[in-house]
Order: structure tokens, then sequence, then C-alpha cells
């Protein structure tokens, strides 16, 4: 079919057309942009933590009426209530494995320490989140070990919360050892913090830090696991249960706790919280964009599907006696049909064009006000694809109609 | 004239329902979504203390070991405990308060209570009257109180309520951490939005519970509670927190007008070389003095992902907008035989304009009074999130007065085009025509 006359009409409906053309240029640049956007928050809810998340839960909690770090004995004293509590945890029924630690993936509480690959080196390599726990910790949290070994209950040292003394032995992240040795390994090598040297005796595969709260600022899963037992005011355990028993170990390990020793405070709500618990909470932000985003996206292509279908109505009311002149002159009903069709693609197509350079635009500016990558030629793709076949599909219900149009209609007065 | 257009255009609007509804919920969507975002933003850049705000600053200075210096680098944002103290003693500005947050345990004395955490601020005797907080029961303490690490504590209202049912508790003990303490004062509503005094609790926190000396809580060795930033070989040792190189304290002052802030600026410079010639501190002098607001701005307090909504939400009201302008203007196009027969019969173009214009303004109030709807229903919708700002998300008169020019004025702006474009109808070629 010519595109002559379609083109001819368009021009009869200049501020029309530009106005349908407009709206789906923005649409697009819109719509491209926040899918970028949800795949983004979407990625980054799924990364992985490293650790084996079923059955999984913490307990926090405060002790009542212990002098932190005034008294000497008071660290000793300190240690003893926790042995006591990480024994009464284990002998729950149902409990796999417990084991102390200061803090867990996307718990967001963290210990950063600046590490060094000599003594007097000024700028640290890399920030590393400690996370402080004894032997038990890398096996109650199903951490993978690729190269050197675990610790035993022997490399465990215990000590207060203000005491920022490096144990002998550390174990770190793969990210980390690969930064801080390029192309080698790293078990057996010294690294400081702080001007004071350890050693690395082993490497995990890979462990999240704990904090994840800023979207952009993702973590480099630099970590590294002190061999330690923290003994402040507070104290954090963390449990292992056996399949579909994590409900009824989270209930019995509070009253098991209180009715070894009362002196201590567990949050009603925070205190014990289960690791899924922890997850949801730590992404909820970006779910909540990503969930946000997508129902935006939905009403503006519903509204811009909603304003095609009305304006081509308009056009096809307007011009009933011509397309009953055309179907008296010989034109069939699939002729009028693929007009209106053509006519849609050539103002969406329009649009389109618009609206990638429009999409492109927005992404550019997005990427100087926010820390946001370049977005990927995909999604402005995906987005002109879904934007023509939008328009195709709203113009469809007017277009059968204006092709439904007897031929009697151009005898009558309009 | 006006009831006549405004009949016409029910007329007009009643006569296409399902194009009429499309409209008013297209601009009613847009100006919900904008309305949402924007109150949320609004309420969460707003000022904490709106009287108090120029008056109130945050100095910082940089007592760090040459180690990593860059010279346009940011001094810290916290002060150590020897910085602190020696400002805080210098007593150069009208007022000032050095404070913590910390977190301690309260052991109600009813038995029917457990012990629960509380948050605490530990500070100096200014806090209360520098930030301008109300007192329902009794006072604050005073400098005396702080020298002699006074076993006091004021505590918030809601506090009050859990454990005394709101009644007067001053002179009660509270046993807190296993020690007893006097109360001496419970305050009033208060909590400034954001939480700007110590940005490292939520940004957007509730008040603490518990505010007492922090000489007290220095002998109480009660749990500090927010970040700690340590450098050289500070942190070692059991108490890295009373030595020059940790910084985990804040350190607010009042000064009433720009040329004390200078006075004061200059002796922060001259506090800085003081102390380099002690040997403390070991780069030049590198100080700020920010004004509240200020220090909100640097610190970015605003979540990006608030500020990505709003051009979302406005995004979206354009697209909204111009698909009303698009419907409008092919329905008053369509009305080009009808305006014909008007102009004919002798009514000015200014006439026909107003005429539509009318019709323009029903939808965009309409879709504005739609949009008000939806904003408080958005707004319902957010205060169920349990983010830190949720409470906070209401719409106030200054906020509900945008909401109806927005949707008034979008309208009218949607109407223009169209009506002005069907004002340019040549009334002999539309009656020649039909």
């Amino acid at each position: 079919m010519s595109t002559h006359p379609i083109l001819a009409a368009l021009r009869r409906h200049k501020a029309g057309v530009i106005l349908i053309a407009l709206q789906i240029a923005l649409t697009l640049a819109i719509v491209c942009n926040a899918i970028f956007i949800i795949g983004q928050r979407v990625d980054r809810v799924n990364r992985p933590t490293g650790i084996d998340e079923a059955n999984l839960f913490v307990i926090s909690q405060q002790w009542v009426g212990t002098p932190e770090d005034g008294a000497p004995d008071a660290v000793e004293k300190i240690d003893s209530l926790v042995r006591a509590d990480l024994d009464t945890l284990r002998r729950l029924p149902g409990v796999e494995s417990v084991a102390a630690t200061n803090s867990l993936p996307l718990f967001n509480s963290s210990m950063i320490n600046g590490i060094t690959l000599t003594p007097d080196q000024k700028n640290s390599t890399l920030s590393a989140t400690m996370f402080l726990g004894d032997e038990k910790l890398m096996s109650t949290l199903g951490v993978q070990l690729v190269a050197g070994r675990a610790f035993t209950a022997a490399d465990v040292q215990h000590q207060g919360f203000r005491d920022d003394a490096l144990p002998p032995s550390v174990i770190v992240s793969q990210a980390a050892a690969e930064k801080l040795f390029p192309n080698q390994s790293a078990v057996g090598k010294t690294i400081y913090s702080d001007t004071k040297g350890t050693t690395i005796i082993g490497v995990v595969k890979l462990l999240e830090s704990s904090m994840v709260e800023t979207f952009g600022n993702n973590s480099d899963y630099y970590t590294i696991i002190e061999p330690v037992r923290q003994d402040g005011n507070i104290s954090r355990y963390v449990v292992k249960t056996r399949p579909g028993q994590q409900a009824a170990v989270m209930a019995a390990a509070r009253t098991a706790l209180f009715s070894a020793n009362p002196e201590r405070v567990i949050d009603e709500d925070r205190g014990i919280r289960s690791f899924a618990e922890i997850r949801h909470e730590a992404y909820r932000a970006d779910r909540g964009m990503a969930i946000l985003m997508a129902v935006v996206c939905l009403i503006m292509l519903c509204v811009t599907a909603a304003g095609i279908v009305g304006l081509t109505s308009f056009w096809v009311g307007q011009r009933h006696r011509q397309i009953g002149v055309r179907r008296a002159l010989g034109a069939r009903k699939v002729d009028i049909l693929h007009y209106f069709q053509i006519e849609n693609l050539m103002i969406a197509g329009g649009g389109v064009v618009v609206g990638v350079v429009l999409a492109v635009g927005l992404n550019l500016w997005l990427m100087s006000q926010y820390e946001m990558p370049r977005m990927p030629v995909i999604y402005v793709l995906i987005g002109m694809v879904a934007l023509l076949a939008l328009g195709q599909a709203a113009v469809f219900v007017p277009a059968r109609r204006a092709s439904r149009v007897s031929p009697i209609e151009a005898t009558r007065a309009a | 004239m006006f009831a006549y257009y405004l009949e016409l255009a029910l007329r007009s609007l009643m006569r296409n329902r399902a194009l009429t509804a499309l409209m008013v919920l297209a601009i009613a969507l847009g100006i919900g979504a904008s309305m949402t975002t924007l109150t949320v933003l609004h309420v969460l850049s707003g000022d904490p203390l709106p009287e108090r705000s120029n008056t109130l600053y945050y100095p910082q200075v940089d007592p760090r070991d040459s180690a990593g210096h860059d010279s346009d680098k940011e001094p810290m944002e916290q002060v150590s405990w020897t910085d602190g103290k020696n400002l805080l003693q210098a007593k150069r500005a009208n007022r000032q308060a050095l404070m913590t947050g910390g977190t301690v345990a309260v052991q109600p004395t009813q038995s029917a209570l457990d012990p629960f955490y509380e948050d605490a601020r530990f500070t100096t005797a200014d806090f209360f009257p520098m930030f301008g907080v109300l007192f329902q029961y009794g006072h604050g303490w005073n400098a005396a109180d702080d020298d002699s690490s006074a076993r006091l504590v004021v505590i918030s209202s809601a506090l009050n309520d859990k454990l005394f049912g709101g009644k007067d508790s001053t002179g009660q003990m509270l046993r807190l951490e296993g020690t007893a303490l006097r109360i001496v004062g419970v305050l009033g509503d208060w909590r400034p939005n954001p939480h700007f005094y110590d940005l490292n609790v939520t940004n957007y926190a509730e008040s603490e519970g518990v505010y007492m000396p922090l000489s007290t809580s220095q002998d109480l060795q009660l749990v500090h509670d927010g970040s700690v930033d340590c450098w050289g070989n500070g942190g070692a040792g059991q108490r890295p927190d009373h030595s020059g190189t940790c910084v985990w304290l804040q350190f607010w002052v009042q000064l009433d007008n720009p040329a004390q802030a200078a006075v004061y600026k200059e002796f922060l410079v001259h506090y800085s070389q003081e102390q380099k010639a002690l040997g403390r501190f070991q780069r030049p002098p590198n100080v700020r003095l920010r004004n509240l607001m200020g220090w909100l701005d640097y610190n970015m307090v605003v979540p990006g992902d608030v500020r990505l909504q709003v051009w979302l939400a406005f995004g979206f009201l354009l697209v909204c907008l111009v698909n009303t302008v698009g419907l409008m203007l092919a329905k008053f196009m369509r009305r080009a035989g009808e305006l014909g027969v008007r102009r004919a019969l002798g009514a000015s173009r200014r006439a026909l304009f107003g005429q539509l214009l009318v019709e323009a303004g029903v939808i965009g109030l309409s879709g504005g009074i739609g949009g008000l709807l939806l904003a408080f229903l958005g707004l319902w919708l957010v205060r169920q999130q349990p983010t830190s700002y949720a409470a906070l998300a209401h719409l106030d008169p200054w906020m509900l007065l945008t909401t109806f020019l927005l949707a008034l004025g979008a309208s009218l702006l949607a109407g223009l085009l169209p009506a002005w474009r069907a004002c340019q109808i040549t009334p002999a070629l539309q009656l020649k025509s039909n």
C-alpha cells in the first residue's frame, strides 16, 4: 500500500500526531530507564552471600549488670557466660550447630578495617569487613573453604569489645585474597591492619559483607574472618537448626537462655531473627523501588495505550464518510484496517526514534546525578519493540471498527 | 456567562463518558503519584528546628596524623574525647553541647515489665536550652551536674508513659544497667526530623528515650552506640574512647549571628594551630563550621531513591498531561461544526476560548480532587512501609495547596493549546462543509 495518502492525511492532524508521538517518546524514555533500574535492583537482591542461608537464625542480646571493661576480670567473666550460652543452645533439640559471632552478611552492623601489605604503608590496599567468631562459625554458616585450612579451637582467642588486637591467623575471602595478592596464593602471607600483622591461613570462596544498605554502593566481597570470641556487653550467636525445626528452636532458645541466666535483655522483636528476615530487611528498599517502578511503568503504558485508542477512535469517527467513500470505490475491509495500522506504525515509529534519544539522554542525566551505570542497548531495543507492539495492539480495536464502516456511508450526508 | 459555559462543559463531558473518565483518571494518577513522592521529599528535606537552625553550627577539626594526608580532604565528621572536652571547656560559643549515642538496658521496678533496651543520649547541660527542647515535667540539668557526674536522667514522654503511665515521674528512680538514677525531667513531644544532631543513628530515627550527663555515662561505662573512627595506633588498648585518636562524639554550638560564626571559625583555626604546636595535630589546620542545614546537605540525608521517585513521578505526570492534551485536542477539533455555528451566531473568539478553558478546567479540577484522594492513598501506603521515615509521611496544608495549584495549572495548561487551536476555526468553512 502506498504511504502517500497516509502522510497527506497526517499532515492535516499535525498537533494530534505530534502529541501522540511525543507521548510515545516520553513513555519509551521513562520505561527503558525504569526497567533498567528494576534489572539492577533485581541483580542486587540476587547477589549470593556465600553462606548456606536455610535454617539459620541469629540471637542478639545484651548483658545486664556486667561492667564491660572496667574490672580486669570482666572479659573472663563474660567469656564464661558466653561459653555457657553456646553450650545451652547446643543442647537444645533440633540444633545442628552454634557459633559466637560479632555480625553476619547483610546484618547491617559491621567493623571495617583498612588492610595493608606492609606495616608502614600509608594508604590501605582495601577496606575489609571483619567477622569475629569462634571455630564453629564457618561450619555453621556453611562457608566454602577453597585454600588453606579452617580454624581449630586452638586458634580461637577471646577479647573485650574495645580490644582490637589482631589474632595471629585469619581467613580471607577469595575476592580480598585476589585484590591483596593478585595471581599468587594468599595462604601463608602476612597482612597488616593498623601496623599489626597477621597470617592468612585459609581462603573462603565467597562471603558477603554486612552492609548493603545504600544502592550504588555494592560491597566488593572483601571480608576477613578472625578467630575471636568478642566478649562485650552485647553477645551474638548464630544457630543452624535441622530442616523444619527452625521456628520451634527459635522459640525454645529464648526460654532456655533466660532460665540459664536471667541477667540479660533479648529484644522482643529484633532479639531473635531468622536469616530470611535479615535478608528481607537488607534489601527492602531495593524491592520497594523495583515494585514502584514496575507499577508506574505498567500504568504509564496503560495510559499511553488508552490515549492511542481514544485519539484513533476520534479520527475514525471524523473520517467516517471518507472511509465509506473508499469502501464504495472498491477498498476491502483489510485495506482500511491496514491503513490505520500503518498510520499508527508511522506515528509510533517517529515517537520511538525521538524516544531513543530521550532515553539515552535520561540515562546520561541519571548517571551524573545518581550512581548509575550506562544502560545497555538491549533495554532500548526491548523498549522500542514493546512500544511499537503496544501501538499496534491499541490501534487494533478502532481500526477494526473503521474497517466495518459500510460503503453506504458514502451516500449519506455527514 | 460562567454558569452557561459550565453547563456546556458538563453536557459535552457527559456525551463522551469513557473519554472524560480517561482524561480525569490520567490527570488524577499523575497528580497522585507526584504529590505522594513530593510530600515524602518535602518531609524528609525539612528543617528539623525552623526557629533555631540558622544559629546552630557543627564545628569540625582535623586531628589526624599525617598518614594518608591529602590537602583537599574533609576534616573528621566527629570529634575525639580530648578535642570535645577542650572545645566544650573553652566556652567560646553562646551555648555548646558535646554528645554521643548509646543503648541502655532499662530494668523497670514494676514486675510486669521485662528489662528492655532504650536508646540513650549522653550529653552536656546546654543540649536542652540550645535545641529548644520543651519539658512536660521538671527540667534538664546544669553544668555543675556535668562536673559532678550526677546520677540523674531526663526521659522522653514515651518512656514516661510506658513506665509511669504518663504521671509526673520527676524525683523517682530509674534503674539502668544495675544503677539507680534520679529522674529530673520528662520531655514533651520532641522528634526533630531528620535526627540532625547525630546522623550515625538512622537519619530519621525517633528521639532517644533516656538523656543523661555524658560524664555520668562514662563513669558507669555505658555502651556507646554510633560510629567510631580511629587512626594511627588509636584503637589499641582497653579504653580507646578517651584517647585523642578516636572520634566518636558530636559537638554542637549556638552562634547567634554570622559575625560570631566568623569569630568562632577563627578560634577553631587557632585551636588547630595550638594543638599542632603541642604535637597532637600533625596536619595544617583544616576546619569547617557548617550550620545545621549545611550539615544536613553535606551528609545528603535525603535518600537518593526518594529523589529518583520524585523524578519518576513527574515524568509520569508529564506523560499523563501529554495524553490529556492529545485527547482534548481531538475532542475540541471534532466539535469544529458546533463551534463554527456559535461563531457564526456572533460569539467572539474570546468567548469560545473561555468556554473551552472552562471545560478543561472542569477536567483539571476533577483530576485534582482524584489526585488528592490518590495522594492520601499513596501516603497511607508509604506509612505502612517499615522505613524509619514512614510515620512522617503526611500532607501538610502547604502541600495540599500545592496539589490543587498543580492540578489546576496542569489542566489549564493542557487545555490551552486545544482551545486555541479550536478557536482558529473559520466559521464559514465549517458551515459550508456541513
